[in-house]
C-alpha cells in the first residue's frame, strides 16, 4: 500500500501535478487550446482543401462536383511535367551526394578538437540554416554573376547559368543541413568504441569503416534524405541560379499558377507533398532508429 | 645470464594533464604470468595508468616497457595489449561472434581459423549458446564476459583490466572472480587488474600496488599488504584498522612502547625506523583485538572500555567500544558458538577490556 502511494506520488512529480476533480478549465488553458486550434487550421485547411480539390471534377471554381482521378491521368501523360520532374531528380540527387560527402566530412571536422578556427567554422556552417532563401539566393546569384566576370577577364572563358549553377547552389545551402545531422549522429558517437578498435588492433582507418562509420550511418543517410528533399522542394534558390532552359517541378508550377490554379497544378503539389512527407519521415526514423 | 624481461615495466612514469597529476612517479615491474591489482580510492591514477600502457595516452615522462621493448609512442594497434574496458565498450552494431572475432579479424587470420577460434573463445566464457546475440540483447555479466573474450581471443601477453566486474551484483561477481583468476592460471597471461574493491584485490591477486594521488604506496602480496602496511594510508585503505597516537618512550628489539596523550602506554611492533620523542602511531585490526569482560587481564596493550554499539553480522560480531580518552575503537569477534540467546553477545554500556598482543600490532609513520 505504502508503494502504491509512493508510486502515486512519483508519477504527479513527474507529469506535473494537477487538480484531480476538475471542475472547468481556467482561462489560460482555454487560450491555449483555442490558439492551437487557429494554428492546426490555418497550417492544414489549406492543404486539405488542395488534396481535396485535386480530386474535384470541376476545371474551374470552388464546387465540389465528384470524385475524379482525370487530373491526376494528365498529369502522368504530360511530357512537360515528366521533364520537370527528371530534372528536380538531376538536381537533388546530385547535390545530395555532393553536399553528403562534404558535409559528413565537414562534420567529422568539427568533431576533432584543438585546431584554430573551429568555433568560427562551427557558426559559419549554421548560417544558411537561418537566413531567409532570397537572401541565399539573390547573394549566390551575385556570386555566380561575379565569378563569370573574373573567369572572362583573366581566362577568357565565357561561362553561363544552367543547370550545373543550380545544383551547386543547393550543395552549398544542403551542406549546413547534412553537417547539422550527421553532428547529432556523431554526438551520440560512444568514442571509447574507437579505442577499443584500436587496442584490438585495428588502424585508424579500419577504425572508421567498420565501427565509426556503420554507426553513424543512419545520421548521414538521414541527412542525405533531408538534403534530397529539401533541395526537391526548393523554389527561390534554383528560381534565381537557373540558367535558360532549366525548369524544375517547382519552378514549373510556379509557371503554371501565373496562368490560372488549375486542377493539374493542386495534383502535382499534392504529389510533391506526399513524396516530401514520405521522405522526411523516412529520415525522421533512420535517425530514431539508430538510436533505438 | 641473461636480464630477466619483465611483461611490463614502468621507469619512473608521470603523466600530467592540463594543471593537473594524475600519475606521479610511478615504477613497477610486473613479472610475466603474474595477477596483478591496481588498488586505490577514486581518481587515484589507476585507469590512467592503464590508459598508458595501452597507448591510449602517453606519459608526460617516463618510459614503459612491455616485454622489454621500449613503447615510446607506439600506438595502442601495434602494442600485444589488450583491454577490458569497464564499460565492455562492445561494439553494437555487430553480433556477439563478431565483437570477439574481431582482434582476428585485423591480424587476417583466415575465416575457418577464426571460426574454431571465437567457437573456443565463446566456450571458455560459457556463451557458446549467445554467437548471433546482439551485445544489447545480454545481460551485464554476460556482456562482460563477451568483453573477456573479445580481448583474451587474440592472447596478448598483457590483458589490462579495469574494473571490470564493478557492474555485477555481488554473487555474479564473486563468480566470474573465480573465473577470472581460472582464466588467468590456465592461459598464463599476466593480468594487471584495476579494482576499488579491496576483497577482491586480496583475493585475487599475486600482488597488489596501493595507490594515493597518482603515487603508488605499496607494492606487496596480499599478506604483506594487509598484516605489514606500510603506512596509515594502506592500513586504513585496506581492511578496517584502529590507530592509537602516541610519542615514543622506547625501542627495543623491534618493539616499540608509545605513550598516548592520556597516558596510557601500548607496545607494538616496529614497521619504520622510530626514537624516542619521535610521533607514531599504533595501527590494530579489528579482529586481532580481544574483548575480556570482568577480571582486568594482565600484560601490555590493556584498555579499560565501555561498549558502545554492537552490530550482529552472522558471521562476526563487530563491536564498537570507547576508550578512556572517549575514542572509538573496533573489535570483531568470530561467532564461533551458535546460540539465539541475547546474553551471548555484548550490549550496550557493559564495561569490558580490550586487549590485543604486541606482534600484531603495528607502529607506523603518523
Ligand atoms: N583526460 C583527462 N584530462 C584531465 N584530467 C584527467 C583526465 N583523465 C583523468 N584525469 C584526472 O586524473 C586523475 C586520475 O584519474 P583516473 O581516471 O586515472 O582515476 P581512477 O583511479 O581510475 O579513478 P576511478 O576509481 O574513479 O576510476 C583524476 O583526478 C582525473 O580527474
Ligand atoms: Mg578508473
Amino acid at each position: 500500500m505504502a508503494k502504491i502511494l509512493a508510486d502515486k506520488r512519483i508519477e504527479t512529480k513527474h507529469g506535473r501535478s494537477r487538480p484531480v476533480a476538475k471542475r472547468h478549465m481556467p482561462w489560460g488553458t482555454w487560450a491555449l487550446t483555442l490558439n492551437a486550434i487557429f494554428v492546426y487550421t490555418f497550417l492544414y485547411v489549406p492543404i486539405i482543401v488542395l488534396v481535396l480539390f485535386s480530386f474535384n471534377a470541376a476545371k474551374v471554381g470552388a464546387q465540389w462536383q465528384g470524385f475524379t482521378l482525370q487530373w491526376y491521368n494528365e498529369l502522368f501523360a504530360d511530357a512537360r511535367l515528366g521533364d520537370a520532374l527528371w530534372t528536380s531528380l538531376k538536381i537533388a540527387g546530385l547535390s545530395t551526394i555532393i553536399a553528403t560527402t562534404i558535409g559528413t566530412l565537414a562534420a567529422l571536422a568539427l568533431e576533432k578538437r584543438g585546431w584554430r578556427g573551429r568555433k568560427a567554422f562551427d557558426t559559419g556552417l549554421y548560417l544558411p540554416v537561418i537566413i531567409p532563401d532570397v537572401v541565399m539566393a539573390v547573394s549566390l546569384l551575385g556570386f555566380f554573376t561575379l565569378a563569370f566576370r573574373q573567369f572572362q577577364a583573366l581566362l577568357g572563358l565565357n561561362l553561363a547559368m544552367g543547370l550545373w549553377t543550380v545544383i551547386i547552389s543547393h550543395v552549398a545551402f544542403n551542406i549546413s543541413f547534412v553537417t547539422v545531422v550527421v553532428g547529432t549522429s556523431l554526438a551520440n558517437f560512444d568514442r571509447r568504441l574507437e579505442e577499443a578498435a584500436a587496442d584490438l588492433g585495428a588502424t585508424p582507418w579500419q577504425t572508421f569503416w567498420k565501427i565509426k562509420f556503420p554507426l553513424i550511418g543512419p545520421g548521414v543517410l538521414g541527412g542525405a534524405l533531408l538534403s534530397f528533399t529539401l533541395s526537391l522542394d526548393d523554389f527561390v534558390v534554383t528560381f534565381f541560379t537557373r540558367g535558360p532552359g532549366v525548369n524544375t517541378l517547382t519552378t514549373e508550377v510556379y509557371g503554371r499558377i501565373k496562368k490560372s490554379i488549375s486542377p493539374e497544378i493542386n495534383a502535382i503539389s499534392s504529389l510533391m507533398l506526399l513524396g516530401s512527407t514520405i521522405l522526411v519521415l523516412t529520415s525522421l526514423w533512420m535517425q530514431r532508429r539508430r538510436q533505438a | 645470464m641473461n636480464t630477466p624481461t619483465w611483461a611490463v615495466e614502468l621507469d619512473h612514469v608521470t603523466k600530467e594533464f592540463r594543471g593537473s597529476t594524475a600519475v606521479r612517479d610511478v615504477s613497477l615491474k610486473i613479472a610475466d604470468g603474474e595477477f596483478f591489482s591496481l588498488l586505490g580510492p577514486s581518481g587515484c591514477g589507476k585507469t590512467t595508468l592503464l590508459r598508458m600502457i595501452a597507448g591510449f595516452e602517453n606519459p608526460s615522462s617516463g618510459d614503459i616497457y612491455i616485454e622489454g621493448e621500449l613503447m615510446g609512442e607506439t600506438p595502442a594497434n601495434q602494442r600485444d595489449v589488450n583491454t577490458v574496458f569497464q564499460s565492455y565498450a562492445l561494439f553494437p552494431h555487430m553480433s556477439v561472434a563478431e565483437n570477439v572475432a574481431f582482434g582476428l579479424h585485423m591480424k587476417k587470420i583466415n575465416k575457418a581459423d577464426v571460426a574454431t577460434r571465437v567457437k573456443q573463445a565463446l566456450d571458455m566464457v560459457q556463451l557458446h549458446a549467445f554467437g548471433e546475440r546482439r551485445p544489447k540483447q545480454l545481460s551485464g555479466g554476460q556482456q562482460q564476459r563477451v568483453a573477456l573474450a573479445r580481448a583474451l581471443i587474440n592472447e596478448p601477453e598483457v590483458l589490462l583490466l579495469d574494473e571490470p566486474l564493478a557492474a555485477l551484483d555481488l554473487k555474479l561477481r564473486k563468480e566470474m572472480q573465480l573465473e577470472l583468476k581460472s582464466i588467468q592460471q590456465r592461459l598464463g597471461i599476466t593480468f594487471i587488474f584495476v579494482t576499488h574493491d579491496q576483497e577482491e584485490a586480496l583475493t585475487m591477486s599475486d600482488r597488489i600496488a596501493v595507490m594515493e594521488l597518482g603515487k603508488v604506496l605499496q607494492v606487496g602480496q596480499p599478506t604483506e599488504i594487509y598484516e605489514r602496511p606500510k603506512t596509515r594510508f594502506v592500513a586504513d585503505f585496506i581492511g578496517e584498522c584502529n590507530f592509537i597516537d602516541g610519542t615514543v618512550m622506547a625501542v627495543e628489539n623491534g618493539a616499540v612502547t608509545l605513550e598516548t596523550t592520556g597516558g596510557v602506554r601500548v607496545v607494538g611492533t616496529g614497521m619504520f625506523p622510530v626514537a624516542a620523542g619521535d610521533h607514531a602511531v599504533l595501527a590494530v585490526r579489528p579482529e586481532k583485538v580481544r574483548l575480556v569482560e570482568g577480571q582486568q587481564p594482565q600484560g601490555t596493550n590493556v584498555f579499560a572500555a565501555i561498549v558502545e554499539r554492537v552490530a550482529y553480522i552472522g558471521s562476526d560480531t563487530r563491536i564498537i567500544v570507547r576508550l578512556p580518552d572517549g575514542s572509538p575503537f573496533d573489535v570483531w569477534e568470530a561467532n564461533t558458538v551458535s546460540t539465539l540467546d541475547p546474553n551471548q553477545y555484548y550490549t550496550a554500556g557493559d564495561p569490558v577490556f580490550v586487549t590485543w598482543a604486541t606482534q600484531n600490532s603495528l607502529i607506523l609513520e603518523r
